[in-house]
Order: structure tokens, then sequence, then C-alpha cells
């Protein structure tokens, strides 16, 4: 059991290589099988120093509600986006806002700054790198401290929550 | 035979609207003002229309070849991961080079401690020969 764990440091990883090149190459055969395991073996023990542990998903079913969630606000993001860029009378009134971060996680702050990117009218533009806040730039900023309230209870508290308890 | 056209349809609209909401992303780098605002279109406009075509795809070729097409996801996978990343590398290298945005512009970037600028100068985009005319002036506000 001890050679597996050296072997396979992260479990995981490996399982989400191997599926990622089954369906690359789009076949079940014993040769693609056989390379796939090669890979999933060899990349892990290959970046294992660059590789920071990951903090343990503790509740699945707020990872599922929260995807589905930012599904549902990128779609609204490109409806209103589209929207601002095809209406012609009103200019947008673009602003930058700096949003104080709870989180504190690599991982969790790499996964809110995505997040913040892909929905409504929000570009994540920087990090402090001691991770206290975040630099958004707002496409139409109507109310600085009810957006920073909507990130905080939307994204940033399921986030917290899932990783972090 | 009622389901095929159904899927069809389906087909077809996901196409038409990956391309509409490609087109207005692209449409936006047009419209908006400066650079900031201008990175908004790519990073989510076109996130969709791309999603929208690769589900097109995936339907389409599940129906018409044999056996399940989800190699798809992945690159929507990829585009979700990249994309951000992407924004968020172009929208820092735009503090780090004081470009310049629009005078409407609530707010303003707090200055970048040391920690956040690193060792380095960054270099900075050349200045412009002319000097800017009143109307420019106007409507740019300049961080130098």
């Amino acid at each position: 059991m001890r050679s597996l764990g050296r072997l396979l440091p992260t479990p995981t990883l490996s399982l989400v290589l191997l599926v990622v090149w089954l369906l690359l190459g789009r076949s079940l055969s014993p040769g693609q099988l056989l390379l796939g395991a090669g890979l999933a073996v060899g990349i892990p023990l290959l970046i294992g120093r660059l590789w920071e542990p990951l903090p343990r998903v503790r509740k699945p079913w707020t990872l599922c509600r929260f995807v589905g969630r930012v599904l549902w606000d990128i779609l609204k993001a490109n409806l209103e986006v589209s929207y601002l860029i095809l209406k012609p009378g009103r200019a947008p009134r673009p602003g930058f806002v700096e949003y104080p971060l709870l989180v504190r996680e690599p991982l969790t702050v790499t996964l809110l700054a995505n997040t913040i990117t892909l929905t409504p009218g929000t570009v994540s533009t920087n990090i402090r790198l001691d991770r206290s806040s975040l630099l958004i730039h707002v496409l139409d900023l109507d109310d600085e401290q009810a957006l920073v309230e909507e990130i905080r209870s939307r994204y940033e508290r399921p986030l917290k929550e899932i990783f972090e308890c | 035979m009622a389901f095929y056209v159904f899927l069809e349809w389906l087909i077809g609209l996901l196409l038409i609207a990956g391309g509409l909401f490609a087109f207005v992303g692209s449409l936006g780098m047009l419209q908006f003002k400066d650079f900031f605002m201008r990175l908004h279109g790519p990073t989510k406009g076109t996130t969709l229309g791309i999603g929208c075509i690769l589900m097109a795809s995936m339907v389409y070729f599940s129906v018409v070849q044999p056996g399940l097409h989800v190699q798809e996801l992945l690159i929507t996978l990829f585009l979700f991961i990249t994309a951000p990343v992407t924004g968020h590398m172009l929208a820092k290298t735009g503090l780090h080079m004081h470009l310049r945005y629009t005078r409407d512009t609530r707010g303003s970037p707090p200055e970048l401690r040391d920690e956040d600028v690193g060792q380095g100068r960054v270099a900075r985009p050349p200045r412009p020969r002319r000097p800017a005319s009143e109307g420019q002036k106007r409507r740019w506000r300049l961080r130098r």
C-alpha cells in the first residue's frame, strides 16, 4: 500500500488525466488504455514538486450547485454584455472596485477570480500578492457596495464552504 | 421522425446563437472605449459563443455517427479554464503599463504596492508623439 501511495501520489489527478486521454483519443482500445495509464502515472510523478496539495472538497453537493449557478450566470452575463454592446443610446459606466477577500487558499482565490471574470460584467484585474484583495473592473457599475455583497454571497461564501469550512 | 426535426432545429438554433454571441463579443472590441472595457467582450461573449457551437457539434455528431461524442466537452472545459486566466493576465498587464482609461470610469485602481510590481521595471508604452488635443484630454484621463 505504501508503494502504491508513492507511485500514485495524487489519485484524482491521475484519474482525470486518464479520462482526458481516453476522451482525446476517442477509443477504449487496450493500447490507448495502456498509454493513458502510463501518462496518468508518469505526469503526476514528473510535476509532483510543482503541485500544491489541493484542499479536499468538503461538500460535493454544494460544489454541484455552485457549478450550476455559475453556468447559469455565464448565460446571463453574455446576454447582459451583448445588450450593453448593442444598445447605442446609453453609455456603460465602467469602474474599478477593490474587493476584500475572505478566502485565502490559492485554489479558492483562483476559482473565485475565474468565476468573477466569467460572470456578469466583471473582470478580475489584480490579486494582491498577500491575497488580501482582488481588484475588479466592472463594465457597468451601478452600486459598488451591492456588487461586493453579491459576489460575497453568490460566489465566495459557497466556495469557502466547499473548500475551507 | 419528429425527433430528428426537433434535433435539426436545436442544432440550427445553437449554431446561430453561438455565431451571434461570438459576433457580438467581437463587436464589443469596436464599441467600447478603453482597454479594460474591451476585455469584457472576448472573455464572455466568445466563451459562450464557442460553447454553443461545440454543443451543436456534440449533438450533431452523436446523431449522425455511431457512439457518443463528448470530446467537445474537453474543449469547453479547457476554454473555461484558460479564457479567464488570459483575461486576468491581460488586465494585469494593462494595470502595470498604466494604460489610459475613459474619464467616466468610477474609482481608480489603487497604487500598485512594491510586492505587486516585483523587482524589475515594467516596460511602458512609448509616449504619444503629438501632445493630446483638448478633446482627447477631455475624453481620456491620463495616468502617468
